[in-house]
């Protein structure tokens, strides 16, 4: 096992990274526990995920999940950011 | 698939079977046994309130502190059953101490506690989502009824959903409904009183490779199916019942087959959302009509704005602090008088020491008790209609990056807030996080806050020493100071909390994801459901320690060491005969040697030395002992202290502090005094119950302790400053 760590893909964009409003498609999650925890709320990859709204501080946000914006889920940042989208 | 049928043939067999055995062994009059599980916010408690009303029971899971409501509902006229409410859930593997209660319920079939089915609710505007903790349970092998709650709302979204097709697909009876007007329990209650069998349909089969490790553990545990047996390969850690050797056994078998719990977790649910999609892909359709912006979303952008947010959630708070203070003090002075007109009523009608223990005693102790319940019921309205509606989420929102500077989360406003009323389910309410290290961080710093058993010395205290006047026109300088104490209390949370920040080291990281609910009016019924849940909570238990320390308190101010109390008295009578002093004034004096040769007395002259440099005295060590147990019962002592002797009509506390004297004849209680005292109980922990709280929430006594050594500490040096400074 190699210890020396290698840096991901050049992935492109994040939930993070999303403007207001805007949508993506999720494409995978990029960490491990986080994952489950996303995937059990129904952040399955291929799903719509739509950027609804900060936080006055600017964290956390909300996000609108599924085809149809089932339901609305609010996360950090940080998390958001393990959200990867597809191009 | 053919090994998945044939898995499905046996455990379904082994399951009646077990079931038609567990059925004979039962007590004829036993009842049937139904648990009620869910995800967050589809409508749960709504369904259990309408199943049980207020036939409801709270007690705690055997070992930990969660919840475990019960309740009975009436199926028939002559068919009773026993609902368990478990908590709110996405998956069965587990993310909280909430979440584990209902794995330790559901892997163990031999228990007394196993239910006969479960009532699976889901929310139909959501049901892809909702069906994934569905399916866990249906493999599980648990018979199942599918309350599929809130069609209106799936209604008002487009969503159709062909309840006989989805019958077919899932193998469970689905019952369409609407939990918060009422709609579809008649039919619920129809199936609940219907045995039911175990499900037949399957939704996920264990990869082939994992079979001889879960076929291992299944014949050693001698488990009724397949994926039960996988559950307990990735959960042996923390399944409460296993012993040692269990887990070392599962520990091995995990080791030697190369087994990884997280990544097959997701890899499991990834295939369950495969198979719900083709289920859902027959079984509901959705016409999409022209979407308009969800209300919730432009209520949001006032109620989460960066201005209007917080001005309205600071109004919300304030109000909550008027209902606490303004409004409930009408109720509250109610039941002082009704209490102090009984006990009138009983020492003009009756005479002796048993009466006196009764009055000065028993219902002295009840009254204090009592008086708390408007408090607690308004507050807990208030933070039930904020949970019903979908605001507490909001605030947790719009609080959590600032919370998170001082090592506190989101989640730990609810708690913080709380702590204003009581800090024992304040407590209990941080259990909603997750994350271990800010759990311990709003546990430890929660007491800070100013409770509202401290209400009533900063009353008595500030009644005292700071003159009632206003300020600026509208504001009082009561007011002012009491607001004060609050900020003081807040502030020493929070710093404290950033203080544990820094000191406390954890890998365990800090998550925030939750789901937003959309805003929903408030269900009264569930409202009042809580408010009486909260105060029956805090009648019976803190009610039984106020009243005992009570009568305690009684003993010890009455009763002395040998023929001590006799003995001063006699003294007393003897030189007031010899002078010819007034009736009254004898009797006076004769109470005040009593009280400082009882008991009571001894604590507090032996106390006395150490609290001397913050200007307290013995009696004020008499009151620091008594309330160590319950601050509140602060107030009670220091009464009956200073009213040993005084006459009926000197109803006040307040007057009989006032009157309180010095050794050189000065008022007693100086504004240096008064301060050093109110700083003191701000910070003191003086509170066995949330002493309690903390070692049942934290499973040790560490917490507890450190708890206690450092508020004690905080509220000691700080009185020393006051006094110092003041005197």
């Amino acid at each position: 096992m190699s210890t020396r760590f290698t840096p991901a893909q050049p992935t492109p964009r994040s939930v993070k990274d999303l403007g207001m409003g805007e949508a993506g498609t999720i494409c995978c999650l990029n960490d491990p526990e986080m994952a489950l925890k996303l995937l059990e709320m129904g952040c399955i990859p291929g799903t719509r995920i739509r950027l609804n709204s900060r936080a006055p501080l600017g964290c956390p946000i909300t996000v609108m999940v599924g085809d149809g914006e089932d339901y609305t889920l609010s996360l950090r940042v940080n998390e958001a950011a393990t959200i990867m989208l597809k191009e | 698939m053919a090994s998945a049928d044939t898995i499905t043939g046996r455990a379904g067999a082994a399951t009646s079977a077990a079931r038609l055995e567990a059925a004979a062994m039962r007590h004829p009059g036993t009842l049937t046994r139904i648990a009620l599980i869910g995800n967050p916010n589809s409508g749960k408690s709504s369904l259990f309130n309408q199943l049980t009303g207020l036939n409801q029971k709270v007690g705690n899971f055997p070992g930990v502190t969660v919840d475990r409501k019960t309740g009975i509902a009436q199926l028939t006229p002559g068919l009773r059953a026993e609902i368990i409410d478990l908590p709110g859930t996405y998956s069965l593997y587990p993310k909280s101490l909430d979440e584990k209660v209902i794995t330790d319920l559901l892997y163990d079939k031999t228990s007394q506690q196993y239910p006969d089915f479960v009532i699976i609710t889901a929310d139909a505007s959501n049901l892809r989502r909702n069906l994934l903790l569905f399916t866990q349970l249906a493999d599980l092998g648990l018979p199942a009824v599918l309350a599929l709650n809130m069609m209106d709302v799936a209604e008002q979204h487009g969503v159709k959903i062909d309840i006989q097709a989805l019958q077919q697909e899932l193998g469970v009876p689905v019952i369409p409904m609407n939990a918060r007007k009422g709609i579809g329990i008649a039919a619920l209650k129809i199936v609940m009183a219907q045995q039911l069998d175990a499900p037949a349909v399957r939704f996920y089969a264990p990869e082939e490779a994992l079979l001889p490790m879960i076929r291992q553990i299944r014949y050693y545990f001698n488990l009724h199916n397949d994926y039960l047996a996988l559950h307990y390969a990735h959960q042996y850690r923390q399944i409460s019942f296993l012993s040692a050797d269990d887990k070392a056994y599962i520990g091995e078998l995990v080791q030697q087959y190369g087994f990884e719990a997280t990544p097959r977790q997701a890899q499991e649910t990834i295939d369950r959302y495969a198979r719900i999609n083709d289920i859902l892909l027959d079984t509901v359709s959705v016409t999409r009509t022209e979407r308009k912006e969800p209300y919730s979303n432009r209520l949001d952008r006032v109620l989460t704005h960066r201005v209007w947010g917080y001005l309205i959630f600071f109004g919300v708070l304030f109000l909550m602090f008027q209902a606490v203070f303004a409004w409930a003090s009408y109720p509250m002075d109610l039941i002082d008088e009704g209490i102090a007109f009984i006990n009138s009523l009983i020492q003009t009608n009756f005479d002796g020491p048993l009466i006196n223990l009764l009055t000065e005693g028993v219902l002295a102790g009840l009254g204090g008790v009592l008086m708390f319940v408007p408090q607690i019921a308004l507050l807990f309205a208030f933070i039930a209609v904020l949970e019903e509606t979908g605001y507490m989420a909001r605030v947790t929102f719009m609080m959590d990056k600032i919370m998170r500077k001082f090592g506190l989360n989101g989640k730990s406003v609810v708690p913080l807030i709380s702590g204003v009323a009581c800090a024992v389910p304040a407590i209990m309410s941080a259990r909603t996080i997750e994350n271990w290290k800010d759990r311990i961080i709003t546990i430890f710093v929660t007491p800070l806050m100013s409770c509202s058993a401290r209400i009533p010395i900063y009353t008595v205290l500030i009644g005292l020493v700071v003159p009632d006047e206003p300020v600026l026109g509208i504001f009082n300088l009561r007011g002012i100071a009491l607001m004060g104490l609050y900020l003081l209390g807040f502030f020493a949370a929070i710093f404290s909390a950033l203080a544990m920040k820094l000191l406390l080291k954890t890998k365990e990281r800090s998550y925030f994801i939750m789901e937003f609910p959309v805003y929903r009016w408030p269900r009264w019924k569930n409202v009042g459901i809580t408010i009486v849940e909260k105060v029956k909570t805090f009648v019976f238990q803190a009610g039984k320690v106020i009243v005992a320390i009570s009568v305690m308190l009684w003993v010890l101010a009455s009763f002395g060491p040998g023929q001590t109390l006799e003995k001063a008295e006699a003294q007393v009578r003897e030189q007031a005969a010899a002078q010819a002093r007034p009736a009254a004034e004898t009797d006076m004096q004769v109470a005040a040697i009593r009280l400082e040769n009882s008991y009571a007395g001894v604590f507090g002259r032996a106390l006395e030395p150490a609290i001397r440099p913050l200007g307290f005295d013995w009696k004020i060590g008499i009151a620091l002992l008594t309330s160590f147990a319950a601050r509140e019962v602060f107030v009670g002592t220091i009464s009956t202290i200073y009213s040993v002797g005084q006459d009926a009509d000197m109803r006040t506390v307040q007057q009989k502090l006032a009157l309180a004297k010095d050794v050189d004849g000065q008022p007693f209680f100086t504004t240096a005094r008064s301060a050093s005292l109110l700083v003191f109980y701000v910070f003191a922990m003086q509170c066995m119950s949330t002493l309690a709280t903390t070692y049942r929430e934290t499973k040790g006594w560490k917490w507890p302790l450190l708890q206690m050594v450092y508020m004690t500490g905080l509220a000691y040096f700080s009185a020393l400053l006051v006094y110092q400074l003041l005197k």
